[in-house]
């Protein structure tokens, strides 16, 4: 049997060992009538060769690598071949949580670096080793504003990404917490509406930079609505590639920041695993959900380090946790420490420039196609909504056949015509070019 | 002690390589929004950034270096085969937003494991947005919120649980919106029937039960208890952590529960990444398929599609997309590869091992609960140690680093005293079981011969023993750049 060590004649000893003639009487706490009678129904076992034909045969059912502008939170951005390697080392990726330091010190210390990182990209004091996505993290912020300011609403910018609105939906409904979305206006967060919703009974607020449409949004203008209202706590969700070139948070003295991580150093996946940050103030520290790993001593004086602040855990708390997560995504934490270190920060300052300005070529050149044009004027960072002539469906069928993935159908935020373009520094000037080219066909029949 | 990689940074340095910007724009974004000071990633080169990592793996224990019997935790080894199918590009390289007709074969994957983990399981229905076992708890505890918000029952309030629970149960119940009732174990190590009648009424919203129990008990009255809870319309929900135990032995769906999550990074033999990557699926019973996230994968004729039908009766999402995929992707491979001969092996053989361990120790260690078999792991004691030497269940366990094991599970669950949990797996040989035996009669020696050894320990690891009151009292999260 795969994977299985011991064999009959080991079982058999073992079994004399115990005590037991037969292994079924090591079953003596479960009532016979529950115990199967029959083997369950799973097809055949699959040796090794016949495995990796299957999934030979099912990756030929998908297709990838192609031109793709596909982005909505989930972002292609070159990884380095080195952090895999890194990834695929055992002592990382078949370890567990750190509960012993002694024995974790090369998980500690890495998340030690993140965490680092994190707050440098941020400009926050604290980070946690990292959460399930953002969207969660997001979500989980609101929740940390909830019980600190006691309070009952969260305002949300509905420019936010609508899928992080239904996890969050599904967060915090158990809190009994009015969720109030403010209205969008030319692709931004609508001021003078938000102005209206914040007042005494306001946890916070939450905005996204860029926002789901790409935009960037005015924080420092958002920033001085929240914080007007005494105790009002500012969570922002960022694009971290976007931090090298964009302001930190801490510039526009946000609270809370979270994101999505997975664009540093992890592969798309489907949509998952992904990688959540969540960083914040030290006056907030001991509100935060997840783990966090400080530098400490041994007995020896040697500088080393553990898991930290672990009151506000379950494992501790139980039900008066600050959250109830307790595995996370390390390995994914681990690739974006990684990807921070190789590209350093000159890097990660290219990749952000080439995301932006490729991105702004490309946005320029849709535009003079006939029937295209920006939908916002808003500055934007990687990622634009074009209006289209015809139904963005139809552009997006007609383009799969020739290997191009044009972007996201805007119809599912309910809006008509519209296609949402992400571009990342992997794209040549030719890749942009071809899309325009097809863009131009497509839409001329 | 490792130099952290900011004090191997070194100004200008590189560790990548970049084309040319082919295009040529400038001014895209206003002054206002620019950063106003650098980032200050690290400058270092690629073989800086792999030895770095490398010297930090080594202080690191896993599976491939030795026995690692993290009780509860299921630390099996992880198949080679899986990581290295898992990285074909045509399924890492996908994109969540990718039409149906582009990602068929993920589709099939993703059926397929609904398929076979229900049938394992012996429940109608799976999804497998949950990304943990905690989020598989709170999806599972959103599947009982709408049941009884479907029937009218506005006074559900109640979850019950055993104090021997996991730490997330209550935690996610509480996230879930629930009150949480905590009821005693008797002195099997079971739940006290007794003490769950008292406590049941009709705001009793749901039951959670880890089984077999965090003693590696399986709870025998289990049919006595999920009567009572459904007597009231409370709903039966399993927490998966020691599924390992039960595969081709006993389906959870049939035997009164009603809800429960799977481990596959437990279970199924995903990697556990340091702490996560993990995928928690959670099983139904048929009439709660509906209240399941958005959207189920679905085959109609030869076609995989995602199913968002019942949206009106789901409890909405706990992903944005469709979970771990890519965990979710090395647990199909696992399953497949087992087959159901190969999953009932697994767990008797892990039975096989703790109970194995248990006879063994019994002299040395104090068992509670050793007049039952254990099922896939059990709870041993260092109560006799405590008592006579002053040593305690933390010493042993550093000593037990020293002999070059991962330590089991200490002081949980919260009702043995100085309890250690040992779960072996059933990937570890006899061999390797009869040296850590041997280990551990030779610890209980030294506790005899030389309790300082014991207090003193670890000596022979990376860094010795740490101070973590000293981390929270001088909190140091991040490094000064």
């Amino acid at each position: 049997m795969p994977f299985i060590s011991n064999t009959d004649s080991e079982r058999k000893k073992m079994l004399a060992d115990i005590g037991v003639k037969d292994f079924t009487e090591l079953l003596a706490n479960i009532p016979s009538k529950f115990q199967l009678k029959d083997p369950i129904a799973l097809d055949k076992a699959y040796s090794e060769m016949e495995i990796t034909h299957k999934i030979s045969e099912l990756a030929a059912k998908n297709r990838a690598n192609v031109n793709s502008f596909l982005g909505g939170g989930i972002y292609n951005h070159f990884i380095p071949a080195a952090v895999d390697h890194i990834l695929l080392r055992p002592e990382f990726h078949s370890s567990y949580t750190p509960y012993q330091a002694e024995v974790s010190q090369g998980t500690l210390q890495y998340t030690y670096e993140y965490q680092t990182m994190i707050c440098d990209l941020t400009g926050m004091d604290i980070s946690n080793a990292g959460m399930y996505d953002g969207a969660s993290a997001a979500a989980e912020a609101i929740l940390m504003a909830v019980r600190n300011t006691k309070r009952h609403k969260a305002v949300i910018a509905g420019t936010i990404n609508p899928l992080y609105l239904e996890v969050i939906k599904t967060y915090t409904d158990g809190v009994e917490l009015e969720l109030v979305t403010v209205p969008t206006k030319e692709g931004l967060i609508d001021l003078d509406k938000l102005k209206t919703v914040v007042d005494d009974e306001t946890a916070c607020v939450l905005l996204q930079t860029p926002n789901f449409f790409g935009n960037i949004e005015d924080a420092f203008a958002v920033e001085e609505i929240a914080h007007s209202v005494k105790k009002v706590l500012f969570i922002v969700a960022v694009d971290p590639i976007s931090l090298a070139l964009l302001n930190a948070p801490s510039e526009y003295k946000a609270d809370i920041v979270v994101g999505e991580g997975q664009a540093l150093g992890n592969a798309m996946n489907y949509g998952g695993p992904l990688l959540g940050f969540l960083a914040t103030t030290t006056k907030l520290a001991r509100k935060m959900p997840g783990r966090i790993v400080g530098a400490t001593l041994d007995v020896d004086g040697k500088r080393s380090y553990c898991l930290t602040l672990q009151a506000r855990e379950q494992h501790i708390r139980r039900a008066k946790a600050t959250s109830n997560i307790c595995s996370n995504q390390a390995l994914c934490s681990l690739a974006a420490t990684v990807y921070m270190c190789l590209m350093g920060k000159e890097g990660l300052k290219e990749v952000a420039d080439h995301s932006l300005t490729k991105a702004h070529y490309l946005a320029e050149e849709i535009s003079k196609i006939d029937g295209f044009s920006m939908a916002f004027k808003a500055p934007f960072f990687k990622e634009f909504v074009i209006n289209t002539p015809i139904p963005a469906n139809l552009i997006i069928n007609k383009l799969e056949s020739r290997n191009i993935f044009p972007g996201i159908d805007m119809k599912i935020v309910g809006l008509d015509n519209m296609l949402m373009i992400a571009v990342t520094e992997k794209k040549r000037k030719c890749d942009l070019d071809e899309l325009v080219s097809s863009l131009k066909e497509v839409a001329n029949v | 002690m490792s130099k952290t990689i900011f004090e191997i940074h070194s100004e200008g340095r590189k560790g990548y390589t970049f084309p040319k910007n082919d295009v040529n724009v400038k001014n895209c974004i206003p002054e206002k929004f620019k950063r106003a000071q650098d980032i200050k990633l690290p400058q270092v080169s690629e073989l800086d950034v792999m030895r770095h990592f490398i010297e930090l793996s080594d202080k690191n224990h896993c599976i491939e270096k030795g026995f690692y019997p993290l009780g509860s935790c299921t630390m099996k080894y992880n198949p080679k085969i899986s990581e290295t199918l898992a990285r074909n590009s045509a399924f890492n390289e996908l994109h969540p937003f990718q039409s149906e007709s582009t990602t068929q074969g993920a589709l099939e994957v993703m059926y397929e494991l609904q398929k076979d983990l229900a049938e394992i399981s012996g429940f109608a229905g799976v999804t497998l947005q949950p990304v943990a076992g905690a989020h598989g708890e709170f999806a599972g505890l959103k599947v009982i919120k709408a049941y009884h918000k479907l029937k009218g029952n506005t006074n559900k309030k109640k979850i019950i649980l055993p104090d021997s629970a996991h730490g997330t149960n209550p935690a996610s119940s509480v996230l879930a919106g629930f009150e949480v009732v905590e009821i005693r174990s008797n002195g099997k190590g079971l739940v006290d029937v007794d003490d769950l009648r008292a406590h049941v009424d009709e705001d009793t919203a749901g039951f959670m039960l880890t089984n077999p129990n965090t003693l590696g008990l399986f709870e025998t009255n289990i049919e006595e208890i999920a009567k009572i809870i459904h007597d009231v319309d409370g709903l039966m929900y399993m927490d998966g952590a020691n599924f390992n135990a039960l595969l081709g032995i006993v389906k959870p769906g049939e035997i009164g529960f009603d809800i429960m999550h799977y481990n596959l990074h437990k279970t199924f033999a995903t990697p556990h990444g340091g702490g996560g990557p993990g995928s928690g699926p959670i099983g139904v019973r048929k009439d709660l398929v509906k209240f399941l996230p958005t959207p189920q994968i679905a085959k109609k004729d030869d076609n995989y599609y995602l199913d968002y039908s019942h949206k009106d009766t789901s409890f909405g999402k706990v992903h944005p997309f469709f979970g771990n995929f890519g965990v979710n992707l090395r647990a199909y491979m696992y399953i497949k590869m087992l087959g159901a001969k190969g999953l009932k092996r697994a767990s008797e053989n892990a039975i096989i091992n703790a109970n194995y361990i248990q006879k063994k120790l019994e002299k040395y260690y104090s068992i509670p609960f050793k007049d039952q078999y254990c099922m896939h792991e059990f709870v041993a004691s260092g109560e006799w140690q405590k008592d006579k030497y002053g040593i305690k269940t933390l010493d042993i366990a550093k000593r037990i680093l020293d002999k070059g094991y991962h330590a089991p599970t200490i002081y949980f669950p919260l009702i043995v005293h100085e309890a250690m949990m040992i779960e072996p797996t059933e990937t570890e040989s006899m061999e390797t079981l009869d040296d850590f035996i041997a280990a551990m009669i030779e610890i209980a020696r030294e506790c005899e011969e030389d309790p300082e050894l014991l207090k003193n320990a670890p000596l022979n690891t990376p860094v010795r023993r740490v101070d973590d009151t000293l981390a929270v009292r001088q909190l140091d999260v991040k490094f000064i750049l």
